[in-house]
């Protein structure tokens, strides 16, 4: 046996019994035998588009870690091909459990009946898929999230509710998600489910700000001069998110109107910043969309790789917060 | 009539003949379909309109572009401008603070550092980080687009790692001045682009140094042998590319008074690249024009509120974008206007031979 070989064991020897004594002493007599193996879980997240996005983040890393769950996590920056070659990498790695949160709604066909091909299960978090062929049910074990058609109509129903207009013309403008995106499809719908059924409320523009500040001014200062060239008046807007709403709040300030007076605002998520603009008069509503579901899904983590069987879909707690309520609530945000 | 003609030729044969061709288009398409486009009007002492706010929105693109042109100029170019906006504002943005405080229920501003400093550290950073890809394809020889592409990638997990994955909103007022402020009821950002341009120009045009970067843009090596120090010019055009995004980085990151390390400027190296490409500037290296990079700027600007202002369902917005620009290219390329037009240019008797000088 050479030199080296001997070096090589004896510190690789060394380091195995360093990180066994990390792990309490007791299980030092297993050093023979592997280990008790640690369930591994891959998750691929779409990116850190918003504060909603990286509490949903935080939430997954700190639940795993309390829960001793080795964590495998890939970030996608929003981009569907990065998401496939994650998910084929946690194929190949083997791992116990693949989450993913889907960027978009379609194009999972394949690499998810490589993962079926694998027996790993998978487990959607937040947004859904729909397959080309075929029932999108059999490739995943559980969905886990926030029913978006929902708040939709939860958004659809605070407007109704506090406008009290049964015949007054109410003109809005939305700003929609990342075009094709499940949250921007659903919560388009679960609003517009709620305004047929009140004739004289009526979206007027409506345009893709993708779910960013940046593009949900850009949008907004076009809506303001575009609606005023046809002689319209904007009466409510209506935002797939809270950050498009903070984007579009400083694009109507700059309009020289009042945000939260001129035009009432209602968007979706209940992020600190949103609490923040309400506190300040400027945003109207704002529909919860909670993102801390990491106990929930490392609870299923757990249940699947002991072989129990768990609920198809498993839909988060939420709630509404219009403005009075937003200073209260402020201090109790997480995200 | 002869003059008339003489005067036409002359005017057709410059170089920024057709970016104004394709923003004159662009702009008379809107004067017919959409309503109120030109309508300028003065609100809390400033402009307010459609084509103020294509001004203003296209100038993080121009400053973009500007360093583009002189980097294509040497036959390189710089993808990593993108990401080195994103560190920009999430320099500028976590230095200056992004803490609003609430004291007995009265805001309070927390400031990191002063202003000027948070300012001064972010074009710096970005500025360094441009030396960097000039040292890597100047001294080490990497391809260029090979080169900046590490910071392409790369550039974005700074820019989180700086804000710590979260997207920092600057609440201090005089921040915001830089991206929503006004001068003489013109946008602040405006200046800033008026500034670059003008000391850019002056540089470029009354001295040297802008026949030395279409030298190494054309042949690198017989530069060389006429004493022209080639690997400091390169070097020095990166360099001014990563200062031109750091200044774009800080008008986008004041406009919307929040620095988002993912999103800020994604893409936005492919708009600048389109830009310099529609302002009729060769992506072979050599004679450039830098008002023809600002005008096509403008012509990208001037079609996303366009599409905006039509109400184009967001579903195909690209597809028409992508279509537009086709057109535009089109129309540019010399090769394609000989095939198209020839025909039509004999019948009226205009020689083919003007056209294949072009070529």
């Amino acid at each position: 046996m050479s030199k080296w070989k001997k070096l090589t064991i004896g510190l690789s020897v060394g380091i195995m019994m360093f990180t066994l004594a990390g792990c309490g002493g007791a299980k030092q007599e297993t050093a023979t035998k592997p280990a008790d193996k640690k369930i591994v879980l891959g998750f691929s997240q779409i990116g850190a588009e918003s504060e909603w996005r990286t509490a949903n983040t935080e939430s997954i890393k700190a639940s795993a870690q309390a829960a001793g769950i080795e964590l495998k996590f890939s970030d996608a920056q929003q981009k569907q091909e990065n998401q496939i070659k994650a998910l084929r990498s946690f194929i190949q790695q083997k791992v116990d459990v693949i989450a993913f949160s889907p960027v978009v709604e379609t194009g999972w066909d394949a690499v998810l009946q490589e993962a079926k091909a694998a027996k790993i299960p998978v487990i959607l978090t937040d947004r859904s898929i729909k397959m080309s062929s075929g029932n999108a049910e059999d490739y995943y074990v559980t969905f886990m999230g926030s029913d978006f058609v929902e708040e939709g109509r939860r958004a659809g129903k605070w407007l109704v509710d506090t406008m009290k207009k049964d015949k007054d013309p109410v003109n809005i403008v939305e700003l929609q998600g990342t075009v094709g995106s499940a949250p921007a499809i659903d919560r388009k719908t679960g609003f517009e489910e709620i305004l047929k059924q009140n004739a004289n409320y009526k979206i007027i523009k409506s345009q893709t700000g993708d779910f960013t500040r940046a593009k949900g001014k850009e949008v907004m200062e076009s809506f303001l001069k575009s609606a005023k060239a046809d002689g319209q008046k904007i009466d409510v807007l209506y935002a797939h998110n809270d950050d498009m709403a903070i984007g579009a709040i400083q694009a109507i300030e700059e309009a020289g109107l009042k945000p939260g007076k001129d035009i009432i605002i209602v968007s979706i998520d209940a992020v600190k910043g949103a609490f923040e603009a309400m506190i300040a008069g400027k945003l109207n509503a704002t529909i919860e969309c909670s993102p801390l579901l990491g106990d929930q899904l490392m609870a299923a983590t757990k249940d699947l790789v002991a072989g129990k069987k768990i609920e198809k879909r498993i839909v988060t707690k939420e709630g509404v917060f219009p403005a009075e309520v937003a200073a209260k609530e402020l201090p109790n945000r997480k995200y | 009539m002869e003059k008339i003609g003489v005067t036409w030729n002359r005017l057709t044969s410059s170089k920024l003949y057709w970016p104004l061709a394709a923003l004159f288009f662009v702009l008379l398409f809107n004067f017919f379909f959409t309503k109120d486009f030109f309508a300028i009007e003065i609100k809390d002492g400033h402009f307010y309109g459609v084509t103020i706010d294509i001004l203003n929105r296209a100038t993080p693109l121009m400053l973009l572009a500007i360093g583009m042109t002189l980097v294509i100029a040497t036959k390189g170019i710089d993808i990593s401008v993108g990401s080195m906006i994103a560190i920009s504002g999430a320099v500028s943005a976590s230095l200056i603070g992004g803490k609003l405080e609430y004291v007995d229920g009265v805001k309070t501003l927390v400031t990191l550092v002063p202003m000027p400093v948070a300012i001064f550290a972010a074009l710096l950073v970005t500025t360094l980080l441009g030396m960097w890809n000039g040292l890597l394809i100047s001294r080490v020889g990497i391809q260029p687009i090979v080169a900046t592409l590490i910071l392409l990638v790369a550039g974005r997990g700074i820019a989180q790692l700086i804000t710590q994955g979260q997207i920092i909103t600057v609440y201090y007022k005089p921040f915001q001045f830089i991206g929503t402020g006004y001068i003489l009821g013109l946008p602040f950002s405006l200046f800033i682009v008026g500034l670059v341009f003008g000391i850019t120009l002056y540089a470029v045009r009354k001295t040297a140094l802008g026949m030395f970067i279409e030298s190494i843009g054309i042949n690198p090596i017989a530069s060389k042998f006429t004493g022209i120090n080639v690997s400091k010019y390169i070097f020095s055009v990166y360099a001014f590319s990563g200062l031109c995004a750091g200044l774009a980085g800080l008008i986008i990151c004041s406009n919307v008074s929040s620095a988002d390390g993912n999103n800020a400027g994604l893409f936005i190296e492919l708009d600048a690249i389109l830009a310099v490409s529609l302002g009729g500037n060769s992506l072979d290296g050599g004679r450039f024009s830098l008002l023809g990079s600002l005008i096509g700027a403008l012509v990208i600007q001037s079609i996303t509120t366009t599409i905006y202002a039509l109400g184009v369902p967001p579903e195909i917005t690209l597809v028409v974008k992508s279509v537009v620009v086709i057109i535009i290219c089109l129309l540019q390329s010399a090769n394609f206007r000989k095939v198209v037009f020839s025909k039509w240019a004999q019948k009226r008797g205009i020689p083919d031979a003007k056209n294949a000088a072009k070529l």
